[in-house]
């Protein structure tokens, strides 16, 4: 076809009507909600009590935007003449997400399964200090983490 | 009395098509580019798929500051969106829109059309020099040199219809008009549309304008409602441009069936046809190159513009 001549100006004008048969591509946002994955990575959040404060997330997160405080506690022996022993009690918990670059790392390196992707992605601020997340609202998140996927049954048994 | 209602009613008429078709022409670019390059194009403005979308720019336009530069002929300067804008309301004017339904018929409509649609690139040049910007100068001299090389073969097109109906006046030419006219003078038509496209400055002949390379052209300086009357006169100048094919080369008001009824209905669909097709190559064509731009008009379009009308001339001459 583009042999004639003309035959490329045609063609311009044939891929240009047949674009304007098709669908157009504009998700419209506000108004409809798009379908995202169910694994997409909108935010991380929380499970508080599965937290050590191990700072293992802190430490390799690679801009430092995950704060965490902490202080010891003594508990008393499970068992009479036993020994004290202390914990680690988490008082602060807290994800900047104006410096979180989404990459990860802290929910891959977490042992105990206390951080996790949730796909909301709607919690854009007017004030950027609004962006640092605390624990209640990180715990919030984890709300609609999906459920983690069935193991194989093919796979290694424990 | 009854000649100055008929004047009045006239008046009112063709101000009415002045401003509504460049509108719906406008939104008819709105809608087909985005659906053209997959998008939705507006769609909020009036609820119904963005259908006030260019009524809330013409707000907003109103609204902006009205800029003189300093080193601008402010005089100059001010004038030159009515001199780009008042003369394609004139061509208006003559250009029948079914049998009998035209506001002024002249005996030389064509002559007269050909002539004023000219001016409007005065209010072009106008523009260019009064803004006392490099870029305006630079797109003003861009839109000149395209003024001298497309005026030519647009007025010979046109010439070649002329010729074989042996008339000057637009009525005449629809009423001689003949379907296989559409064959005859299908190069003229051809050579007709794409000069008329390039003489209202449409991409892809837009050089004086070129946004990538001479930041806005003529219009850089321009903003508010000067430049919305700038920008009006590039859409009523389409719609001038595809009446004037129409008339010229589709047959106006005759249709396939009920011309004399349905007449204006005809030339309206007509003019909407070929504004769509002006929208159509805008998106689907780049811009020429300045020498491109030459090129075309001078090894491609006027010769075979020329040959058309020695073609015309034969088979009038052997026919009558």
């Amino acid at each position: 076809m583009t042999d004639l001549p003309g035959g490329g100006l045609a063609r311009g004008l044939l891929i240009t009507l047949r674009t304007m048969g098709r669908k157009t591509g504009t998700q419209q946002y506000p108004d409809v909600q798009p379908e995202l994955p169910p694994r997409s990575r909108g935010v991380i959040g929380l499970l508080e009590e599965n937290c050590t404060v191990c700072m293992l997330c802190a430490r390799e997160c690679p801009d430092w935007c995950i704060y965490i405080d902490s202080h010891k506690e003594t508990q008393a022996p499970a068992v009479e003449g036993g020994r004290e022993r202390q914990r680690n009690v988490l008082d602060r918990f807290a994800i900047d997400f104006s410096l979180c670059m989404y990459c990860g790392i802290c929910v891959d390196v977490c042992p105990f399964d206390a951080l996790f992707w949730a796909p909301e992605f709607e919690y854009s601020e007017y004030d950027i200090r609004e962006m640092t997340h605390e624990k209640d609202r990180l715990a919030e998140w984890t709300r609609t983490t999906p459920a983690p996927p069935a193991h194989d049954p093919n796979g290694a048994a424990d | 009395m009854s000649d100055a209602v008929m004047i009045g009613i006239k008046v009112v008429c063709v101000l009415a098509a002045f401003l509504t078709l460049p509108l719906l022409v406008g939104q008819l670019e709105h809608k087909a580019m985005a659906h053209m390059q997959g998008r939705l194009g507006p769609m909020y403005a009036g609820g119904f798929h963005g259908w006030a979308q260019l009524m809330a720019d013409g707000v907003k336009f109103l609204q902006k500051e009205a800029v003189v530069p300093a080193a601008a002929d402010a005089r100059v300067f001010r004038l030159a969106p009515a001199v780009a804008l008042i003369p394609y309301l004139l061509v208006l004017v003559v250009i029948p829109l079914g049998p009998g339904t035209v506001a002024e018929a002249l005996d030389a409509g064509l002559f007269f059309a050909l002539a004023v649609t000219g001016v409007g690139v005065v209010g072009m040049l106008m523009a260019a020099w009064a803004s006392a910007n490099k870029y305006s100068l630079l797109g003003g001299l861009r839109g000149a040199a395209q003024l001298l090389a497309y005026e030519l073969p647009f007025v010979l097109a046109a010439a070649s219809v002329a010729m074989a109906a042996g008339t000057l006046s637009l009525v005449g030419i629809v009423e001689a008009w003949n379907p296989w006219w559409l064959l005859w003078q299908a190069p003229a038509m051809v050579i007709f549309f794409v000069a008329g496209m390039a003489e209202i400055r449409r991409p892809p002949f837009d050089m004086p304008l070129a946004d990538s390379e001479l930041v806005f052209g003529y219009l850089t300086e321009y903003g508010g409602l000067r430049f919305a009357f700038m920008l009006l006169a590039e859409y009523v100048g389409i719609v001038v441009v595809c009446a004037l094919t129409t008339v010229l080369f589709l047959g106006g008001w005759r249709g396939p069936f009920l011309s004399d009824e349905l007449g204006p209905l005809w030339t309206i669909l007509k003019i909407f046809a070929l504004s769509f097709v002006v929208i159509w190559a805008r998106v689907a064509y780049p811009r020429l190159r300045e020498d491109q731009l030459q090129r075309l008009a001078w090894q491609g379009l006027v010769p075979i513009a020329l040959g058309q009308l020695v073609l015309t001339g034969a088979v009038v001459a052997v026919t009558s």
